[in-house]
C-alpha cells in the first residue's frame, strides 16, 4: 500500500505545525523521518492516523483521496500508529490490549480471549515478536512492551506502521533486536515510517530519508550517500558541533560518598539494590542504565526526597542520611529533577517565582515573613539574562515558556548560586538542539570549576559524550563502571551492561 | 525487576520493609485486642450464651447454640494472643492480612458472647438483618464501581440513594410498588446522566459535582417532606415489596432464612453483582469501559469513545443506585422521611474501595458493614452494658477502621478523577 501526503497544512491557532508538507510513503519501504522535537513530525503523523484533520492537503491512498475524521479512520485505511508513549493499559493482559477496540467475541458479547491469544501468537510467529499473550503489560520490560504496541496494530491488518521515536526507551541491543523487527516487517512488504532524531539511528535502518525543520520538509536524501553532520545541518539549519567542550580532568577531593545505599518503592520492591560510589571535585559521573533501573529512586535518595532503608550517604564529609532536602540544598547541591512539570517548576508560577523557589527564605530575597520582590524580580531577570532564557518577561507563567526555555530557567535557577554538586537527571529530555548544547556547556562549566557533576540520562550518547566516569544501573544494581578519561568507552560494553549481562 | 526477591534480602540484612513494619503494627493490634478482650469481656462473663439457630415454627429446626461465656472468651484471648505474637517472628508478615481479618472476627465473636452471656440471642435473626441491611450499601458500592471504573469519582450516590428512596415512595404511592421502583430506577440514572454531563462535558471538578447533587437532591426532597407529604399524607404511603420465599432452597436451616426468604431487593442485589461483574470482566463493552477508566488516551487511539462510555456507565450507575434507593421505602418501611439514607452512600462508597472496585469484592464488603449494622440494632434489643447510642456508632467505626486499616494496598482505576481533554 503507498500512502502519499500533498501540500499538508496544519496550524494551531497561531503557529503553523505543519506548512505545506509533501511525502510519499511506499510499500516495502523504510522511510526515515527526521526532525527535532517540536518539527513537526508528530502533527504529521497525527493527521496520517486520523488523530487531526489537516487544514490544507490531501492525503492519498493507493492514489485514492481520502478522508479521516477521526482517530480510527486511519487504522480502518490500514494506517497504524506506534507512539512513543506507549498507548498500553498497564494493568491488562498482552492479548487485551491487542484486542481492544476490535474484540472477538461469542454470544452475550462474550469476550473471546481464546480466539484473542490464538491471534496474537500467529501475528508473533509471522513476524519474529516472541510476546507471552497472557503477561500483564506493567510486568513487561519496555522493550517488550513496544512489541506489543507493533502487534496492535498488525492484528488491526495495518499496511502502513508509523513507529514515532520508538528507539528512545531501549538499550543499544534491544535497538539491534528491533531494526530485525522493523527489517522483517518491511520484507513483508509493510510500509514502515521511522520517524527519529537520531541521526545514526536513521542511516542504518531507512531506505529513504525525508527531513523536517520549522514544519517543512527542508531535505531528502539517500541515507547511503549522507553523512551525519549533513543531515545534522539540514534538521538544525545550521553547522550543528558533536564535541562538547571541556577542561582537563583534573579531579580533587570527594565530594559525596554513597555506601551500600538500599532504597525500597512503597511496594516493598527493591529500587535501588546496595549501591556504592563516589563524586569527585571536578568530574563527570554518568549513571546510564534503562529506564526503571533505580536511577530515579538513586537520585531522589541522594538529594533527600526518598526514604533511605539502609547504607549511608556523606556529602561534604558530613553525614547527610537523613538530612532535609533542603539542609542539602543549603550545603551546595543542585539539583535539576528528572520531570521538570512534575518536580522541577510550577507551572502556573510565573518565571521570577519559579526562579527563587529555592532561595526564597535567603535574607538576600526576604525580610521576616516579607518577599522581598524587587530584589527578586531584578535578579530574575538578571538569571534569565545569563541563562538564556528566551522570554519578552519574566511576568510570564513558566508554563507559558518552550520546553527548551523551561529547561533553562530550571537550570538557572540551579546553578545561579554557590554550588558544590549538580546532579542532574535527564537534562535535555525533550529539547532542541540548541539548548541541548547550551545546558550541556553549563554543566561542563560547573564541571571545570570544581564542582562535582552527576548525569542520568537514558540517552547512552549524552553519557558518553560528557561523563569522565561511567556508572551503569540494573536492578537496583551499580553492575559496571567504565573510565572514560583515558578512552572512548566501548558502547557496546555499556550497552550489555544495561541490559545485565555483565556475569 | 522482580529478579531480586525483596523478602529473602530483608531477612538477610534485616532490612525494615513496609511489610514488616506492617505486620508489626498488626501484631501490636491483635495483642491489644487480646488484652481487651481477656481482661473486659472474659473476666465480666458469667453464665452461659446461647444463641438460637431456629424458629420453633421451622420445617427443620437446629437446636440452639450453647457457649459457655468465660471459657470461650479466655479461649479467644490466647488466640489472639498467639496471632499476634506470631506476627513478630520471622515470616510473619505473609500471614499479616489473614491475622488481622481472622483476628477481627474472634474479637466480634468474643464481644457477641460477651454481650449475650446469661441471655439468648437470635443469631439466624442477626444474619438475616445483615443481609438486608448490606443491600442499600452494596448497590451503593455497585454503583460506585461502575462509575468509577471509568475513571468518574461517584461521591453523588448518597444523593443517587436518596432520591430513589424518594421517588420510589413518592411514585409507589401513586403507581403502586412496580411503578415506583421503575421510576426510582430512571431517576437514578437521570441523576447519573447529570453527574455525567457536569463532570464529562463540562469538566467540572467531580468531588464538587458530586457534592452539588447530594446537596440538591437533600434540599428537594426534605422540602417535599416536609411541606407536602405532612399535608398530603397519601403521597407517601407505598407499598412494600414482601420477602418471597425460594421453595425448598428457603426452608434449608439458617441459610435459608438468611438468603432465601428474603425481597425483591436482595435478589435484585445479587442478580446485579453477578451481570456487573461479567459486564465489566468478560464483554467487549466491559473491556472497553475499564480501559477508559485506567489510560483513556489508549482507548481514544483505538477509536473508543470515551465520552460515550463514562456517560453510558455513570447513567447505568446511577439507574443501580436509584435501585438500592428504592429499597428505603419500597423495600422497608414503605415511607420516607428527611434525610433517610443516613450517609449510606457514603459508606457505599468505602465498601466499593475495601471491594478493591469489583463489584464481588464490593458486595462482600457491604455484608462487613451490614453485620456490623444488624449488630447493633439486635444487640440494642438484648441490652447490653453498653448504651445503644455507642451500639449505634458501630457501622461508621467499622467504615473507618476499614478504610484506614486496609484501604492502602487497594489499586483504584488508574485515571480514577481525572477528566479526560481530547487533544
Amino acid at each position: 500500500m503507498d500512502v502519499e501526503l500533498r501540500g499538508i497544512t496544519k496550524r494551531f491557532g497561531p503557529v503553523t505545525a505543519n506548512d505545506d508538507v509533501n511525502l510519499t510513503i511506499r510499500a516495502g519501504e523504510v522511510l526515515g523521518l527526521l526532525g527535532e522535537n517540536g518539527a513537526g513530525k508528530s502533527t504529521m503523523m497525527n493527521i496520517l492516523s486520523g488523530l487531526y484533520s489537516p487544514d490544507e492537503g490531501q492525503i492519498l491512498i493507493d492514489g485514492k483521496p481520502v478522508d479521516f475524521e477521526g482517530p480510527g479512520d486511519g487504522i480502518a485505511a490500514g494506517i497504524g500508529m506506534v507512539h512513543q508513549h506507549f498507548m498500553l493499559v498497564p494493568v491488562f493482559t498482552v492479548a487485551e490490549n491487542v484486542i481492544l477496540g476490535v474484540e472477538p467475541t461469542g454470544r452475550f458479547d462474550y469476550l473471546d480471549l481464546a480466539t484473542a491469544r490464538k491471534q496474537v501468537r500467529d501475528i508473533n510467529e509471522k513476524y519474529g515478536l516472541q510476546v507471552d499473550p497472557d503477561a500483564l503489560i506493567e510486568d513487561l520490560p519496555v522493550g517488550i512492551q513496544q512489541r506489543v504496541e507493533i502487534l496492535k496494530v498488525l492484528f488491526r491488518s495495518a499496511e502502513v506502521l508509523i513507529l514515532d521515536e520508538p528507539t528512545a526507551v531501549l538499550t543499544p541491543q534491544e535497538v539491534e533486536e528491533f531494526f530485525g523487527i522493523v527489517k522483517s516487517l518491511r520484507d513483508a512488504g509493510k510500509a514502515i515510517v521511522f520517524i527519529t532524531h537520531k541521526l545514526h539511528e536513521i542511516i542504518e535502518i531507512a531506505d529513504r530519508i525525508n527531513v523536517l525543520r520549522g514544519g517543512r520538509i527542508t531535505g531528502e536524501g539517500d541515507p547511503k550517500t549522507l553523512t551525519e553532520n549533513q543531515l545534522a545541518e539540514m534538521m538544525v539549519g545550521r553547522p550543528v558541533s558533536f564535541d562538547v567542550k571541556k577542561g582537563p580532568f583534573d579531579p580533587k577531593e570527594t565530594l559525596l560518598e554513597v555506601k551500600n545505599l538500599v532504597v525500597l518503592r512503597e511496594n516493598d520492591e527493591i529500587a535501588v539494590n546496595h549501591a556504592s560510589f563516589h563524586v569527585r571535585s571536578g568530574e563527570v559521573v554518568g549513571i546510564a542504565g534503562v529506564q526503571g533501573n533505580g536511577q530515579s529512586a538513586l537520585i531522589e535518595a541522594v538529594t533527600g526526597l526518598h526514604h533511605v532503608t539502609a547504607g549511608s550517604i556523606s556529602f561534604l564529609g558530613k553525614d547527610i542520611t537523613n538530612a532535609s532536602a533542603r539542609e542539602r540544598h543549603r550545603m551546595g547541591m543542585a539539583h535539576i529533577p528528572e520531570d521538570r512539570h512534575k518536580s522541577g517548576m510550577i507551572s502556573n508560577f510565573t518565571i521570577y517565582e519559579n526562579m527563587v523557589l529555592n532561595t526564597y527564605y535567603d535574607d538576600r530575597f526576604s525580610n521576616g515573613p516579607n518577599i522581598k520582590w524587587p530584589e527578586v524580580l531584578k535578579t530574575a531577570a538578571q538569571y534569565a539574562i545569563d541563562f538564556d532564557v528566551r522570554t519578552p518577561s519574566v511576568y510570564l507563567k513558566a508554563g507559558n515558556l518552550s520546553g527548551g526555555n523551561q529547561q533553562k530557567m530550571v537550570v538557572a535557577r540551579e546553578l545561579e548560586r554557590e554550588t558544590k554538586l549538580v546532579i542532574a537527571a535527564q537534562p535535555t529530555r525533550g529539547l532542541d538542539v540548541g539548548s541541548i548544547e547550551y545546558i550541556h556547556s553549563r554543566l561542563m562549566d560547573a564541571r571545570d570549576e570544581g564542582d562535582g557533576v552527576i548525569i542520568v540520562s537514558s540517552e547512552l550518547d549524552e553519557i558518553m559524550s560528557l561523563s569522565d566516569r561511567i556508572l551503569v544501573m540494573f536492578e537496583g544494581r551499580i553492575v559496571a563502571e567504565f573510565d572514560a578519561t583515558a578512552g572512548p568507552v566501548d558502547k557496546n560494553a555499556v550497552g550489555l551492561a544495561m541490559a545485565g549481562a555483565h556475569e | 525487576m522482580a529478579a531480586v526477591s525483596t523478602t529473602d534480602l530483608a531477612s538477610a540484612d534485616k532490612l525494615e520493609t513496609h511489610k514488616t513494619r506492617q505486620a508489626r503494627i498488626y501484631g501490636f493490634v491483635l495483642i491489644g485486642l487480646a488484652a481487651l478482650v481477656a481482661i473486659v469481656f472474659a473476666l465480666e462473663s458469667a453464665g452461659e450464651a446461647t444463641f438460637r439457630l431456629s424458629h420453633p415454627r421451622d420445617t427443620w429446626v437446629v437446636p440452639n447454640l450453647v457457649v459457655p461465656a468465660a471459657p470461650f472468651n479466655f479461649l479467644a484471648a490466647a488466640v489472639l494472643a498467639l496471632l499476634g505474637v506470631r506476627q513478630f517472628m520471622r515470616g510473619g508478615s505473609k500471614w499479616s492480612m489473614i491475622s488481622i481479618a481472622a483476628g477481627c472476627a474472634i474479637a466480634v465473636a468474643a464481644f457477641l458472647v460477651w454481650a449475650t452471656a446469661g441471655k439468648s440471642f437470635s443469631l439466624t435473626g442477626m444474619l438475616s438483618a445483615t443481609v438486608v441491611a448490606a443491600v442499600p450499601i452494596a448497590l451503593g458500592g455497585l454503583a460506585g464501581v461502575l462509575s468509577e471504573r471509568v475513571a468518574v469519582v461517584n461521591i453523588a450516590i448518597e444523593g443517587m440513594l436518596l432520591a430513589g428512596a424518594f421517588t420510589g415512595a413518592l411514585m409507589g404511592s401513586l403507581l403502586g410498588g412496580w411503578g415506583g421502583l421503575l421510576c426510582a430506577v430512571i431517576v437514578g440514572g437521570m441523576f447519573g446522566f447529570i453527574l455525567a454531563a457536569l463532570v464529562v462535558t463540562y469538566r467540572m471538578d467531580q468531588i464538587i459535582a458530586g457534592v452539588v447533587i447530594n446537596l440538591f437532591v437533600l434540599g428537594v426532597t426534605s422540602y417535599v417532606s416536609s411541606q407536602v407529604f405532612s399535608e398530603y399524607r397519601a403521597l407517601n404511603n407505598a407499598p412494600v415489596f414482601r420477602a418471597w420465599k425460594i421453595p425448598f432452597l428457603g426452608d434449608i436451616p439458617v441459610i435459608g432464612s438468611v438468603l432465601f426468604n428474603q425481597n425483591l431487593f436482595v435478589y435484585g442485589a445479587v442478580i446485579l453483582v453477578c451481570v456487573a461483574t461479567y459486564y465489566l470482566f468478560h464483554t467487549r463493552y466491559g473491556l472497553r469501559a475499564r480501559s477508559v477508566g485506567e489510560h483513556p488516551r489508549a482507548a481514544d487511539t483505538l477509536g473508543i469513545n470515551v465520552y460515550s462510555t463514562r456517560y453510558i456507565n455513570v447513567t447505568l450507575a446511577g439507574m443501580v443506585a436509584g435501585f438500592g434507593g428504592a429499597w428505603f421505602t419500597l423495600g422497608s418501611v414503605g415511607r420516607f422521611d428527611e434525610n433517610m439514607t443516613g450517609g449510606l452512600g457514603y459508606i457505599g462508597l468505602a465498601a466499593m474501595i475495601f471491594g478493591r472496585w469489583h463489584p464481588v469484592g464490593a458486595l462482600m464488603a457491604a455484608l462487613i458493614f451490614g453485620f456490623a449494622d444488624s449488630l447493633q440494632q439486635k444487640l440494642a434489643i438484648v441490652r447490653t452494658p453498653i448504651p445503644s447510642e455507642f451500639l449505634a456508632m458501630a457501622p461508621y467505626i467499622a467504615t473507618i477502621v476499614v478504610v484506614a486499616g486496609f484501604v492502602g494496598r487497594s489499586r483504584p482505576p488508574a485515571a480514577d478523577g481525572k477528566p479526560y481533554v481530547k487533544e
